[in-house]
């Protein structure tokens, strides 16, 4: 059936099956391999994206169901060669090795920080208590979105005296 | 690549159209809400519907709102939609007031990124044992309104749970609404220990009590995960009703629930560990709800 989602600020559509899961259905748009396919079993938290702001699984969410929605991938995040804060938090802080978790993880921070601009090294460790790495050990990741709140603070804080 | 088998697809615009969808299908529809349950299990192709009928755009089954059954009197009843997710209950301030226990169960269902699509109505009809909600609504005495093409019924939640993975939702109806009673001198509490952040429960234990003038005139006790389905303590309830709550009673009412329960031995642990751990747990989960309904909460 046909299906039409927003990616990214982008209408894109096509003929699909029912039985497509929004993981497969966005990495099959060209571009858009950020995304990454890992458990297939709603529990590592790679192909973490934002349905319309909130973080969800992409594998265990068919496309056809999120037609009408807003989906945002990783490389959203990016923008004219400009890192959004938490990229360049897990840039600054060595927060990944392999990376393979890493999209999903900058998605999940990503809205953390948009709903809680300020959280706790607790907000933060559940917020993302649904991916698993398994090569950091999270307290680079951690201290990565702690990184980019300060950072967004400060700049925040800049443009209130600018 | 874990693909479920081949179904068709559509959305339901109204609650209406989807009871009719459901009885015109008689049996080889399913409904699906956030998927989270659903999903997993047509993947594994332990369940296989012809066709999947998507209730996400129904936003009537999306509330949780304080109601009088009685027109003109205050509230003596919770009503939460069908289709209301768990970040939602976790969020509540008006389960918080009232039903402490919801957030106690949803800061450890899952994780918040499935939160955010799970329902409590896809919790419910999944009936998984280990469920946590299940247990919730069992400990509070909750019910559930079931809408098919000839009209409503509300069945209690020993009613509801038919077996493992088997509600007394038929095929051509659908869950629409979880009902609470409210009555003074309530308090409530979940107590769930997992292997890790995410995971199902070893073993969990909810507790809700009533207390009036220092006796606890009713109790609800259940249990998730050591049973084919929710373990409902009734001996337990039975103990404690008329009784003046003190750490000894709650310390035979976990021994009840050690009794009581029927585990079975897998990865998560074997039997003897589980039995202890829902005695440990319901006495928990009634020393936590004794305190909050006696406002002491430390």
């Amino acid at each position: 059936m046909q299906v039409t989602i927003m990616i990214n600020g982008e209408s894109v559509s096509r003929d699909v099956e029912p039985r497509q899961l929004l993981v497969h259905f966005i990495r099959d748009t060209p571009g858009l391999t950020g995304t990454h396919w890992g458990c297939d079993t709603s529990n590592c938290g790679a192909c973490v994206v934002l349905m319309d702001g909130q973080p969800v699984k992409s594998c265990t969410t068919l496309a056809v169901m999120c037609e009408g929605h807003e989906i945002r991938t990783v490389e959203s995040l990016e923008v004219d060669g400009q890192l959004d804060p938490v990229q360049q938090g897990f840039h600054e802080l060595h927060a990944l090795h392999c990376g393979f978790c890493t999209p999903g993880m900058l998605m999940t921070s990503r809205a953390l920080l948009d709903e809680n601009p300020d959280p706790t090294e607790h907000e933060i460790r559940t917020a993302i208590s649904g991916a698993i790495c398994r090569c950091t050990g999270y307290k680079n990741i951690v201290g990565a979105v702690r990184w980019a709140a300060d950072y967004e603070a400060a700049n925040r804080q800049e443009q209130e005296v600018g | 690549m874990q693909t479920p088998a081949r179904f068709q697809y559509e959305r339901a615009t109204s609650v209406e159209g989807a009871i009719a969808s459901l009885e015109e299908h008689d049996g080889d529809a399913r409904i699906i809400a956030g998927g989270h349950s659903l999903l997993p299990m047509m993947k594994l192709r332990l369940a296989n519907p012809e066709h999947l009928i998507d209730i996400n755009d129904l936003d009537e089954l999306s509330y949780i709102r304080e109601f009088a059954t009685t027109p003109g009197l205050p509230a003596d009843e919770i009503r939460i939609g069908a289709l209301t997710r768990h970040v939602e209950l976790l969020k509540s301030e008006v389960l918080a007031r009232y039903l402490p226990l919801f957030a106690d169960a949803e800061q450890v269902i899952a994780d918040p990124v499935v939160r955010n699509r799970g329902t409590i109505g896809g919790s419910l009809c999944q009936a998984d044992a280990a469920e946590d909600l299940s247990a919730v609504c069992s400990a509070v005495r909750a019910s559930v309104v079931i809408r098919g093409a000839g009209g409503e019924r509300v069945v209690g939640m020993d009613e509801f749970h038919v077996g493992p993975y088997v509600t007394a939702v038929g095929d051509g109806e659908l869950l629409t609404e979880v009902r609470i009673p409210l009555r003074p001198g309530a308090g409530s509490a979940h107590e769930k220990v997992e292997r890790r952040a995410g995971d199902w429960a070893i073993a969990a234990a909810s507790a809700a009590v009533w207390i009036d003038g220092g006796t606890i005139s009713e109790a609800g006790v259940a249990l998730s995960a050591v049973g084919p389905t929710t373990v409902h303590l009734a001996r337990a309830e039975a103990l404690l009703r008329g009784a003046t709550p003190s750490e000894e009673l709650f310390a035979t009412a976990g021994q009840i629930a050690s009794e009581d329960c029927s585990p079975s031995a897998d990865g998560r642990g074997p039997v003897d560990y589980k039995r202890h751990l829902a005695g440990v747990l319901t006495q928990r989960a009634l020393r936590r709800a004794t305190a909050r309904a006696l406002q002491q909460e430390a």
